[in-house]
């Protein structure tokens, strides 16, 4: 009866739309709303915006799990979290954290930058672009509907099979998990593609790539990881997709299935996931330690290389996660040797970090800050990648929280102070003003301080005997002390970041206007007012050399020469359907995990045939007339 | 406050050679990494010192573009350092998937993880046991680990490191005990709701005291002795027979979907993890789920306190 409702709904829905049989007058009030031009909207820089809201959402949530999670840990047999509930929340609270903070969080900082650093006007798939970020939305949000609708998925981020296999797993738990991934999926594969073809075709006259700046480098790279690694989680995810909702038998032993193939798939995917997400941190690294300086990146050439050579190796070291799998000494010894020499690049870059600083002025902005603290901390999470990648010392460390250490200190000395670098580095040229210095020292000093109080015990906690993903310990394990620091250190992150949602609201309300270059940069955006113009570059500029527009400030320039005549620019028009073709795959992933195959088949239905009206759209952009941008770059340096 | 209690299985205490062989290891990448960081840092913090931006200071630093030499140092000697480590690292992994020697007659074990406790299977003694693992010492122990369920992990830290326990195929692994003593054990692997409490015991005796133990395995005193532990025995083959054994006794049916309880009052914790006293045994039957969230035993909570009591005593009598 129900899917019946559905279907009727769904068929009068569709028919509206099609014919145009709707209320105009109403939709004229929708069109001119604020809110649509942001939901149509196909602007990288907005695009950006809606990224980084849409990922600080997911951080808060993420970061209430880590605090429930730390809280359950305070004392030894606590029973405020235990069980299949506390399971529930150490899955969310990674799954989150990878899929819906890290990885949008940086496409915010890359929407926003990359064009700029390349001299474009948008990305090369606008339309791409926009879909790309409601399939993460409607992934995030698909995903996290499981603490409303019954229970969240319980398997760990990695959900191994069994134990995410119904058998194990009752409910509809790792549904949500499977399709809410499979659904995002396919935007950051769709954005990843977007981003290879942006930096490959757009990139202004003279930016060759050895004058590419590295943010734009490093997110070039992880692009490409992208493409070569979400394709096995996709099919992973089918595989167990298949066997949860259609009975097929890929993991059931019992069956003649092997669950250590999604183990296998899941890494291929998983170990460059990992560079993924802190390559783009990398290159924002290095353009705020360069900026703040006042030095052009020491061995540049040699920092690409790295970049090209750890992405490449990031393929080889997926095994280095299954040393304790039974893989045998042979296979354990090689995938041992090939994580060793990820070390090598790692260590260039770091040393190159330390020789730009080196002769430099060095100036401690709150993004310098961060990019500083970054050095240490993130060689402690590289030395311990190291010591890891031992095999007889892995199965020691192995699922303990030694391995827990070891990742945060990748991944939030790496990526989060990274993306926090890059917000306060980038915040005045996408809004215009800076974000408050003062406040940003004290988000700075307690959240790093937290995080060391959080981590840096973790690795001892893992090496005296306890095993990560445990909802308790015993009061004899003699591990109740140093749970307790740990927990103190999560609640002091969790003030520092309450501290940078107040940074943003009170550097909104003080608002000061900042110029074309409020940092004395080196590279391209910062050529063009601040916040950018939505068409970006009035004219395109030339490109002379490597730190573009420093090298024109160094020649007693004030403006990049441009490489073409003022005139009219040719820009994509906005369009609704990318949300319209998402919202079909989000009720068909909805409809899945209720079991209603129906429901989603009509949902991919309703996503297809949005595909095939776009196909025949002859919309192709409109043009900004020439006395218009006039009057926009005057209005702006008024 | 307990906090003051020392860790009491760390990976720095071993007392086998397996686990001394993953410290080695261990030791030699912190001392290689210690010295890694330490130079990073000096760098680091002379960097941040000296070439602050002085106020009032407004000249432009010198562009430099690299410097062959120094990269070259920075790219030789950490592919020296790797080097140094990995010839220890490749030995021992070898030397720790050693298998069973052919010719001689080693201690062998069959291990079977299960949601959420462990079996102990001796195939050449004829001996099976749960949660408590008993090894002589000063003799490496081959271990054949398989799953019933899900995958487990198995970790004892200061005998050796972990070893998954897959379902549908068998992992190898050896461990030996320089001393007697008994040791905890981990599940280290994502298994289900009661994943944090699949504690067991490795339980380590002289080679004497170990051959006794096996004799009296194998010749079980199973057998009810007073009314009261008869009584119990009859409450057993009633509620718990269809899941639990107790070998060295006539029952009906040998349960094999639990625990063996042969000889359980010599077992150090209840469900791998309760101190084992009649007040927690009580607890355990009574409501499982409380202290084992996830766990398949079911309460017991209908018993009377006659039958409750008479159970405990059979229980704690056998030996």
């Amino acid at each position: 009866m129900a899917t019946l409702v559905t279907i009727i709904v769904f068929i009068l829905f569709l028919s509206a739309i099609l014919t145009g049989g709707y209320n105009k007058e109403l939709m004229d009030r929708f069109r001119s709303h604020w809110l649509w031009d942001w939901i149509t909207t196909v602007d990288h820089k907005k695009i950006g915006i809606m990224y980084g809201i849409g990922g600080g959402f997911f951080f808060i949530l993420g970061g209430i799990e880590a605090l429930l999670i730390r809280t359950q840990l305070f004392y030894p047999n606590n029973d405020f979290i235990v069980g299949r509930a506390f399971n529930e929340l150490l899955t969310m609270h990674g799954t989150t954290m990878i899929f819906f903070v890290a990885m949008p969080l940086l496409f915010a900082l890359m929407n926003m930058i990359v064009p700029l650093q390349i001299g474009a006007r948008d990305v090369a798939f606008p339309f791409l672009n926009a879909m790309g970020l409601w399939f993460f939305i409607a992934g995030g949000i698909l995903m996290n509907l499981s603490w409303l609708f019954g229970n969240a998925p319980d398997a760990g981020w990695t959900n191994y099979v069994p134990i995410a296999a119904n058998e194990y797993s009752a409910g509809t738990g790792i549904d949500y998990y499977v399709l809410g991934l499979q659904i995002s999926g396919f935007g950051t594969l769709m954005s990843g593609i977007n981003f290879l073809a942006t930096i490959i075709n757009m990139r202004t006259e003279g930016m060759s790539f050895l004058r590419m700046p590295l943010f734009t480098w490093t997110s070039f790279i992880s692009s490409a990881l992208i493409l070569f690694g979400f394709p096995p989680l996709t099919a992973g995810l089918f595989l167990i997709m298949f066997e949860r909702l259609f009975g097929a038998n890929f993991f059931d032993v019992a069956a003649g299935g092997n669950p250590i193939i999604w183990e296998h798939l899941f890494w291929i995917f998983g170990h460059p996931e990992v560079y993924i997400v802190v390559l783009p941190a990398f290159g924002i690294m290095s353009e705020v330690i360069s900026t703040f300086s006042k030095k052009r990146l020491f061995g540049y050439t040699s920092m690409v290389f790295a970049t090209i050579l750890i992405g490449f190796l990031g393929f080889m070291v997926w095994a280095h996660h299954m040393f304790t799998v039974g893989m045998g000494p042979v296979a354990n010894s090689i995938f041992a040797i090939a994580t060793m020499t990820i070390a090598v690049p790692t260590g260039i870059k770091v040393f190159n970090w330390l020789f730009t600083m080196w002769g430099g002025k060095i100036r401690f902005t709150t993004a310098m800050l961060y990019a500083v603290g970054f050095i240490p901390t993130f060689v402690m999470g590289g030395v311990t990648g190291v010591m890891l990648s031992t095999p007889p010392g892995d199965y020691q460390y192995h699922d303990s929280y030694f391995v827990v250490a070891h990742f945060h200190y990748v991944l939030i000395g790496g990526t989060v102070f990274g993306i926090l670098a890059g917000f306060y580095y980038w915040w005045p040229k996408i809004f215009g003003y800076k974000l408050n210095e003062k406040l940003g020292k004290w988000n700075f000093w307690l959240f790093f301080i937290g995080f060391h109080l959080t981590f840096l015990i973790q690795h001892f906690i893992g090496l005296f005997g306890m095993p990560r993903r445990v909802f308790t310990y015993q009061p004899e394990d003699g591990l109740t002390l140093i749970n307790q620091i740990s927990t103190v250190g999560a609640y002091m992150m969790a003030v520092a970041t309450i501290l940078f949602v107040v940074n943003v609201i009170y550097s909104y309300r003080h608002r000061v206007p900042v110029g074309n270059d409020p940092w004395d940069g080196r590279t391209l955006e910062w050529s063009i007012p601040s916040p950018a113009p939505f068409y970006n570059f009035a004219q395109l500029p030339k490109v002379r050399a490597l730190d573009a527009f420093w090298h024109e400030k160094m020649k007693g320039n004030k403006e990049m020469e441009p490489a073409e005549p003022l005139g009219p620019i040719h820009m994509p028009s906005n369009n609704h359907l990318p949300i319209v073709i998402v919202l079909g795959f989000f009720i068909s992933g909805l409809g899945f995990v209720f079991r209603s195959n129906e429901v989603g088949a009509l949902g991919l239905i309703f996503a297809f045939l949005m595909m095939f009206v776009r196909s025949f759209e002859k919309d192709h952009g409109y043009h900004v007339e020439t006395d218009e941008v006039e009057k926009v770059e005057k209005g702006v340096k008024a | 406050m307990t906090g003051c209690e020392e860790p009491d299985r760390t990976v720095f205490s071993p007392k086998g050679e397996a686990g001394e062989g993953s410290l080695d290891v261990i030791m030699l990448s912190i001392y290689i990494m210690t010295f890694v960081v330490a130079v990073v840092l000096a760098i680091f913090i002379y960097v941040l010192i000296r070439y602050r931006q002085k106020p009032g200071d407004n000249s432009i630093p010198k562009q430099v573009e690299g410097s062959m030499k120094l990269e070259m140092l920075w790219t030789v000697i950490p592919i020296i350092l790797l080097a140094i480590l990995a010839v220890p690292t490749l030995t021992h992994t070898f030397s720790l998937a050693e298998e069973a020697p052919k010719d001689e007659d080693p201690l062998r074990v069959k291990v079977t993880a299960h949601q959420y406790w462990w079996e102990f299977e001796y195939p050449d003694l004829g001996i099976k046991t749960a949660q408590q693992l008993h090894i002589p010492t000063d003799e490496k122990v081959y271990l054949e680990l398989t799953s019933d369920d899900v995958i487990h992990a198995f970790w004892v830290p200061e005998l050796a490191g972990k070893q998954d326990l897959n379902p549908g195929s068998t992992n190898k692994m050896w461990i030996d005990a320089d001393e007697p003593g008994t040791y905890e054990g981990r599940c280290a692997e994502l298994c289900g709701a009661g994943h944090a409490l699949m504690n067991f015991q490795v339980v380590a005796q002289e080679k004497e005291d170990f051959d006794k133990w096996v004799e009296k395995r194998k010749n079980p005193s199973s057998e009810p002795k007073t009314a009261e532990q008869k009584a119990g025995k009859e409450v057993f083959t009633q509620n718990c027979m269809s899941c639990h054994a107790i070998d060295g006794t006539q029952m009906k049916t040998k349960g094999e979907k639990a625990p063996n309880l042969t000889g359980f009052a010599e077992r150090n914790k209840i469900a791998g993890l309760l101190e084992n006293n009649d007040e927690n045994l009580e607890k355990w039957m009574k409501h499982p789920e409380q202290v084992k969230p996830g766990t398949y035993m079911p309460s017991f909570d209908f018993l009377s306190d006659e039958d409750m009591d008479n159970l405990k005593a059979y229980l704690q009598s056998l030996e």
